[in-house]
């Protein structure tokens, strides 16, 4: 560990890091704007230079490795007088046009010039001007503000996995182009953050919002099973926009673009009202007491066999549990919270979970992808899956359709022979598994959803058991076997039980029920994604908080809070229980679903037994216990599993459950940026490979 | 490490032909397996020439195509370096160094007189019958020449006035070639007035005029080795 002296501080730190880090480790501020600590090293902003002794000039700290002796020093009078020139030639191109500058305010270059400028300038030349590039739906640029740190260009590069973005020209005419082709990534969004400057802000937001005009409140987001941290930023009742919070283990300090840029959806095509439908058949407006009057009298005298619940893909935990108690009281078993129809859940907690946890991808030597594509499915899983792949190369084998995951992939088969054929320890990538030490399988789960789910996810588990992915051949504490989530509510439904009670209907029983006429009321708690055909003449519930394929088809709306709107707590693909804050209340009359449940229950006669949300988490921890350690991931013991012998597995080929990845839940498709992204991005390729409609 | 592969460009038919297919593939053959990307430079040149002095975006991404790299990439490589055109180009490519020595030594006026005699209105510009290119250029590393201009791929002459670069030009029209090298005979860049030292080496020349800028007496006899 290499010793070096900072501003007279002795100080130790670990080989290999930069004086820049150095300084920082020492507590000394060093400004930049080309450094970025996830992003490989340019050195070409200067804004970072320091003094070294016995250097002949200021060296760029962000490009200096640390070795042991340095004498650093960071606030002599040398060093102030190259910042402020640094600054004065950064300055010299850049607009003053902060007023009309969507980062003003949030500006690392306003911000550094106050803290390290100069107060005027000396170049009374014209400033350049840069023509404004394209850069697809989400990123507005304004080039003239571009200082050349190469971020974007980095961040695009490596991280993102999409070289569209170069430097192009050089010297005084050198700027950032895409060749005027749209940012084709998931990640796109993160450009707006990486950008120092107001070049590229966010196309959606632009001109909305200046940042100390909004509230800031830090929660979890529901787009994906990864539980991205997330922070939303709302002026007065309206979700202004949502920005990535940093978590190294789960997202780090990125989000993709739906998690960012659908929240213009939370403002249309709301459900603000109960809504009963008539004896004429059209859905009007009721209140509150005359909606539950409707489910009330329904539920009178019903056979609880005859009731049904189902929970959709955004549902919180919280409101999972109310549910469940709400139709155990009830005394019906029918309830599942697997809308797509997965054959897992009711197993051990390991078979549903992405074990290996999304950091421990980091550690991984192989990987096996069954029916998933990790890019739509979870996209920050999928970004380290890049990092790990661009730090050692590896391996990844794919059974399913092959996709582009930006990174080298080899395809192994399009159905479930190849998994078979790797089970029996056939083919070269089973080679590359056998001499793996860490070797992990993710298993998609649109795979588990197919009427061989519960087939394919048997399989699975023999391939991880017979390379060492679990038990006792893998090493220690390491657990391979992967089930990649992508519903936000799924893990949290399952801890809790919300699955079949004895003699219960899932999912598919259920809708089989409803259009054979033997349901008498089926409750879809933000159900969307359901053959609305199948529920038949049965009486339908929806509680919710958009107007989409649930809504118009239920009899009576029951309209409910979007994850913007409640304190609610969520679990994601590995397990780890996070909460979600209220940033703003729900529109018009929607209440916090918990409390709808909980106002019906009184009204049925069957009281739930919580009054605020206190005691309602003490009934969550009560029903899984694992709802009390926040943000923590417990590891879910591997046991082996009893042959399902029952079903049989298919032939048929492999196929991804996501094709638009902009629209994905009710939320998306009501956004009209998403509509946009998808116009962009999903459309030509559907056109092109003739898969449209 | 190769982390994606790209497309074919559907656009253009621009390929290499075989023999300069074979040129490239020798050059890549320079680099560690892997590394075929440092040739790109080599790559450009080469479909440079072939293409008829200039690169389109059609050549630019058929050569990151043939390279493995991103066209992103290449474009950066393209329009950093100024001896690769993105603009059709006369036959004869003139540039004309500018910079400290070679202004100093009367570049503007070498400017001119290029300007006028290949009949290109504008620098960087081409004259209207297409064989010449007129562009100014960065130090071209023949200061104890100056001023000089470079003609192609490697023709440099030196020790211009206005008058000897107008006949340069002019033979170029005729489709000469003329000797590269100094065109006042002096041998590669020694001294004007003859050498001071190793004189039993060296032919004693003639006498010019005595140092300084005005030292640009024309001298016709004899040309000189080229100084490439």
């Amino acid at each position: 560990m290499p010793k070096l002296t900072v501003n007279g501080r002795e100080i130790e730190v670990p080989a290999g890091i930069t004086v820049l880090q150095a300084c920082e480790l020492a507590g000394a501020e060093i400004p930049r704007f080309c450094y970025h600590e996830r992003l490989s090293i340019a050195g070409n902003c200067r804004m970072c230079l320091v003094e070294m002794e016995r250097a002949p000039k200021p060296i760029a700290s962000c490009a200096m490795p640390v070795a042991d002796g340095m004498v650093i020093n960071t606030d002599t009078e040398k060093v102030k007088k190259a910042r402020n020139g640094v600054m004065e030639f950064l300055l010299i191109n850049h607009p003053l046009d902060c007023p009309i500058c969507d980062q003003g305010g949030e500006c690392d270059l306003q911000d550094q010039s106050m803290a390290y400028g100069y107060d005027r300038s000396r170049f009374h030349e014209n400033k350049r001007a840069v023509t404004e590039k394209y850069m697809g739906p989400l990123i507005k640029t304004i080039m003239t503000r571009c200082i050349q740190c190469t971020r974007c260009v980095r961040f695009a590069t490596e991280i993102a996995g999409v070289e569209d973005l170069g430097l192009v020209n050089r010297g005084e005419h050198a700027e950032i182009t895409t060749l005027e082709k749209a940012i084709d990534s998931e990640l796109s969004g993160n450009l707006v953050d990486v950008c120092p400057v107001g070049a590229l802000t966010s196309a959606p937001y632009a001109f909305a919002a200046r940042p100390w005009e909004l509230k800031k409140t830090p929660s979890i987001d529901v787009m994906d099973a990864v539980g991205s941290n997330i922070r939303v930023d709302a002026r007065g009742r309206q979700v202004m926009r949502v920005l990535p919070r940093l978590h190294e283990d789960v997202n780090e300090e990125w989000i993709h673009d739906k998690t960012r840029h659908a929240c213009d959806g939370l403002a249309r095509q709301r459900l603000d009202k109960p809504y009963v439908r008539g004896l004429d058949g059209k859905l009007r407006p009721a209140r509150w007491e005359e909606a539950f009057e409707a489910i009330a009298q329904r539920l009178e005298g019903a056979d609880p066999k005859r009731v049904a619940a189902i929970a959709g893909d955004l549902c919180d935990a919280e409101s999972m549990v109310a549910l469940k108690d709400f139709l155990g009281g009830l005394g019906s078993p029918n309830l599942d919270c697997r809308q797509d129809g997965a054959k897992v859940g009711d197993g051990p907690r390991f078979s549903y979970l992405f074990n290996t946890t999304i950091a421990g991808i980091e550690q991984a030597d192989a990987v096996l992808i069954v029916g998933a594509n990790p890019r739509h499915e979870a996209a920050l899983v999928n970004a380290r899956l890049r990092k790990r792949f661009l730090a050692s190369g590896l391996p990844v084998g794919v059974v399913g359709e092959p996709v582009d995951l930006t990174f080298e992939t080899r395809h192994l088969g399009n159905d479930p022979k190849a998994l078979a054929e790797l089970a029996e320890g056939r083919g070269a990538f089973a080679e590359i598994l056998e001499k793996a030490e860490k070797p992990m399988l993710i298993l998609g789960s649109g795979a588990v959803a197919r009427p061989d789910g519960a087939a394919v996810h048997a399989l699975c588990l023999k391939i991880a058991e017979r390379y060492g992915l679990v038990g006792e051949a893998a090493p220690e504490g390491w657990n391979g076997f992967n089930l990649l989530q992508r519903a936000a509510s799924r893990v949290g439904g399952l801890d809790l039980g919300f699955l079949p009670g004895p003699g219960g209907l899932d999912t598919a029983g259920i809708l089989a029920a409803a259009s054979k006429g033997e349901m008498d009321l089926v409750w879809l708690l933000g159900a969307d994604e359901l053959d609305m055909a199948q529920l038949g003449s049965a009486f339908v519930v929806y509680q919710g908080h958009h107007g989409d394929a649930g809504a118009h088809r239920a009899d009576v709306i029951l309209p409910g809070a979007a994850y913007t709107e409640k304190n609610a707590t969520y679990v994601n693909t590995e397990g780890r229980v996070q909460l979600g804050r209220l940033a703003v209340f729900p529109p018009g009359e929607a209440r916090e679903d918990w409390t709808i449940l909980r106002a019906l229950s009184e009204r049925v006669g069957a009281r739930l037994p919580y009054d605020n949300l206190g005691d309602l988490r003490r009934r969550l921890i009560e029903t899984a216990p694992g709802f009390a350690r926040l943000d923590q991931v417990a590891a879910a013991p591997w046991e082996p599993l009893p042959d399902s012998a029952g079903t049989e597995l298919s032939s048929a080929p492999f196929t991804l459950p996501i094709d638009n990845f902009y629209m994905t839940d009710p939320i998306s498709r009501a956004s009209a940026t998403m509509a946009k992204c998808a116009e962009a991005f999903v459309l030509p390729k559907q056109a092109a490979t003739g898969t449209e409609g | 490490m190769k982390v994606t592969s790209y497309l074919k460009p559907q656009t253009g038919g621009f390929a290499f032909t075989p023999e300069n297919e074979e040129k490239a593939k020798g050059y890549i053959a320079r680099y560690p397996e892997g590394r075929q990307a440092s040739a790109v430079i080599w790559l450009l040149y080469l479909a440079q020439k072939q293409n008829g002095g200039h690169l389109t975006d059609e050549v630019v991404e058929y050569v990151a195509w043939y390279l493995e790299m991103a066209p992103i990439r290449v474009h950066e490589v393209v329009s950093f370096y100024t001896m690769l055109y993105t603009e059709p180009v006369g036959e004869h490519v003139i540039q004309v160094c500018r910079t400290t020595s070679c202004w100093l030594r009367g570049s503007d006026e070498i400017t001119r007189a290029c300007l006028e005699a290949t009949g290109v209105e504008r620098l960087g510009g081409s004259s209207a019958d297409g064989r010449f290119t007129v562009v100014e250029v960065e130090c071209l590393g023949a200061c104890c020449n100056a001023p000089m201009f470079q003609v192609g791929d490697g023709d440099y002459y030196e020790d211009l006035t206005p008058d000897s670069a107008r006949r340069v030009i002019e033979a170029l029209k005729r489709g000469e070639r003329p000797a590269p090298g100094s065109q006042t005979g002096r041998l590669s860049s020694l001294n004007e007035d003859g050498p001071t030292t190793l004189k039993d080496t060296f032919p004693q020349k003639a006498k010019g005029t005595a140092g300084g800028a005005a030292g640009k007496a024309d001298k016709s006899e004899g040309a000189g080795d080229a100084a490439g």
